[in-house]
């Protein structure tokens, strides 16, 4: 869960490690009053869950403070790479000399985690890792022992800083690595970290990602700070995304649902991880259109496949649906197919004449395609692959043109 | 012969009274594998399909001979599930439970190490010599296993439990057996990586084809191409990669949590590239792994 920059911010503040003046808005109409009570030239920062808004618009910096509401004004009614804006973060601007790079991670090859520092900060540090490698240092943690002192003194012995800032910012790199553990961050970097023309460190940007898998014993210090739980995505959720988690949410059985929403034609059910994967690739390669992405498998009840099923049927434009799967161990495909012919019959839909393929094997696979021959579906098992089940889909679709 | 597995495992099953793992225990007790104790803090004295229960592994230990664990526990106790196994000298570990933070996956890893313990997941169904013996659900129920898998000299690896099953059944119609059949785990980080198997079915004289089942995220089949290359590694690789799609999707997650790509950082196409490089052949669709693995074994013959 990817926290907004004032929050990474609120954590960091609370440890110690410096932030610039500011204050978070959610209407326009204080932005004046706020850039007032701050004082001078400020900088008003849209918070959105996505990186590079500097780019497009989500980073700007005003001079007076009656502009300061005209442009938050203006900000309030932008997107932000298709986020909307609901809140600003607006700060002194800050004077800096340099810019640094502090940062803790995992390194998922070493499976350890990682401190990295970088001389050079603003930019993005996998770049600056290609270009300057000198100017990048990296530690690997012993989880047993954790990042000591000593480990952050060497980090800093490629730093160009004078040694007093050198001492504040080995202490920083301890403060990050402290929230890093203590919050369960997958991700936890100050960068820039900018120093300022008088000497000082102080955070410019930040980024949390706190674990999604850890927030079951995360819950309590992240209310401390008032933030609350929610789902992450690279874009905002669609309407039919959002309903597709609620039928996936209602039943902790299995999984029918991690759906993406596409604007092609044909409706996919498919399963499980590996094997929506696969399919997918097959479609897109045959030249189909899909209308969605999803997961079934897990032993995923009847009734939430039947609920998916008939959400996909129902979606404005899907003229065919493809039912593949790959051969199922956990799962059953009777209640696959029952699920997949009770949606249709429900929905007034003749499953003998809509175009619609059927590949899947495994447990109760007699039982399942039993369904599907008592509705006159043909069905494909074991011995037809994958790929060409996604091609005859595929080809359905063209013939019905 | 296979690796990991053989006649000689003996298994407890830690957390064996949960839903999943009791199937999976009959699952295993059905296709002939050793199950010898199982482990749920509680309810020592009880039986799951005859299999006697105990609070400690250790306890089953004193009871009991095993070389193996399977870890099913919910997330939060997995960490000291594994660290119990560990303790107690186990050698294998399977570790079944999915969504174990990272915090405690490095620390399980770490103590296995230094202990010489080999982990096998976490989130892994597990894996099958085939007509021999298995861990965990994969497969499913035994006469499922028997249709999906059949002996021979082909070894499959795969980040995915669903087409690790997929992929043993196609190349089983084909009549193309499997010396061993492994999922390595859906997770970002894991105890067993591809490259760090691949040293073991080197030295297994009844594998002649190794198929690896890749997704994207990660840098795994990057790492295991690297070592392809500067081990020179012996035995002829096929391998597929699922999940092009992603490569234009950048920042979004698709079917397991390591399925992620970060600009170039774990896309499909730069795995492609750097596994051809090293020699391994890569397939554009899934039914020609079989394709190829005939190709292969046509030519060693």
């Amino acid at each position: 869960m990817r926290l907004y920059e004032f929050e990474a911010k609120n954590i960091l503040a609370a440890h110690g490690i410096p932030i610039p003046r500011g204050r978070v808005i959610d209407k326009p109409e204080v932005a004046r009053e706020v850039a007032e009570g701050i004082g001078g030239p400020v900088a008003l920062k849209a918070q959105v869950l996505t990186t590079g808004r500097g780019k497009v618009g989500g980073v700007k910096f005003v001079s007076s403070h009656a502009q300061a509401e005209v442009t938050a004004a203006q900000m309030f009614e932008a997107k932000v790479k298709g986020y909307p804006v609901e809140k600003i973060l607006i700060e002194e601007k800050l004077e800096l000399k340099q810019e640094l790079y502090v940062g803790a991670a995992y390194d998922e090859m070493e499976k350890k985690r990682i401190m990295i520092y970088g001389d050079m900060g603003g930019v993005d540090i996998n770049e600056v890792s290609q270009k300057h490698p000198e100017k990048i240092g990296k530690v690997l943690i012993d989880p047993f022992i954790g990042f000591q002192p000593y480990q952050a003194k060497e980090l800093c012995c490629i730093s160009t800083v004078s040694p007093q800032i050198s001492k504040a910012l080995q202490s920083v790199m301890l403060k990050v690595w402290e929230i890093f553990v203590k919050f369960e961050a997958t991700l936890t970097e100050i960068n820039p970290l900018g120093v300022t023309k008088d000497g000082k460190l102080v955070v410019c940007d930040a980024h949390i990602e706190i674990e999604d898998d850890a927030l079951f014993r995360q819950k309590k210090r992240l209310e401390e700070f008032d933030i609350k739980e929610r789902e992450d995505k690279a874009r905002p959720p669609t309407e039919f995304e959002m309903k597709a988690a609620e039928i996936d949410e209602a039943d902790y059985r299995g999984v029918a649902g991690r759906v993406t929403e596409f604007d092609g034609n044909l409706g996919l059910l498919i399963g499980a991880g590996g094997g929506s994967l696969t399919t997918f690739d097959a479609v897109l390669n045959h030249g189909g259109k899909p209308a969605n992405y999803c997961e079934v498998g897990g032993n995923a009840p009847t009734r939430k496949i039947y609920n998916l099923a008939k959400l996909i049927l129902a979606k404005p434009g899907v003229t065919g649906l493809a039912v593949i799967t790959n051969v199922y161990s956990n799962s059953r495909v009777d209640f696959l197919a029952r699920g997949v012919i009770k949606a249709m019959v429900e929905l007034g839909i003749d499953p003998k004449s809509y175009p619609l393929l059927f590949r899947s094997a495994g447990a109760f696979e007699e039982d399942g395609y039993a369904i599907l021959r008592k509705y006159g579906v043909k069905y494909y098992g074991r011995e037809t692959p994958m790929d060409e089940a996604a091609r005859l889909a595929v080809e359905m679709m063209r013939e019905k043109e | 012969m296979a690796i990991l597995i053989d006649e000689e495992t003996r298994v407890i099953v830690q957390g064996i009274t949960g839903r999943e793992a009791v199937t999976f225990t009959r699952g295993m007790l059905d296709y002939g594998t050793k199950v010898v104790a199982g482990v749920t803090p509680g309810k020592e004295g009880q039986e799951v399909y005859g299999v006697p229960v105990y609070d400690c592994v250790k306890t089953a230990l004193k009871n009991h001979e095993a070389n193996t664990c399977i870890v099913s526990v919910p997330p939060a106790f997995a960490k000291d599930a594994t660290f119990e196994a560990i303790d107690a000298g186990i050698k294998l570990i399977n570790v079944f439970t999915e969504r174990i933070p990272r915090a405690d996956v490095i620390e399980m890893l770490a103590l296995a190490k230094q202990r010489g313990s080999r982990i096998i997941g976490p989130n892994s169904l597990g894996m099958i010599s085939p007509r021999r013996v298995k861990l965990g659900s994969i497969g499913g129920p035994a006469n499922e296993c028997d249709k999906a898998f059949t002996p021979g000299d082909v070894a499959v690896l795969s980040r995915s439990g669903g087409m690790l099953v997929e992929t043993c059944s196609q190349l089983s119609l084909n009549g193309i057996g499997q010396s061993i059949a492994i999922n390595i785990g859906g997770d970002p980080i894991i105890g067993s990586t591809f490259y760090e198997l691949l040293p073991l079915l080197e030295r297994d004289p009844q594998t002649k084809v190794i198929v690896l089942f890749c997704e994207p995220g990660t840098v795994q089949e990057e790492t295991t191409a690297k070592f392809v290359t500067e081990t020179s590694y012996s035995k002829p690789i096929v391998a597929f990669i699922a999940g092009k799609f992603v490569d234009s999707m950048p920042g979004m997650r698709f079917g397991h949590a390591a399925v992620i790509v970060h600009g170039e950082i774990g896309s499909t196409k730069a795995k492609a590239q750097i596994m051809k490089e090293a020699g391994i052949r890569v397939v554009d669709y899934h039914s020609q792994i079989v394709t190829e693995v005939r190709k292969i074994l046509g030519e060693i013959s």
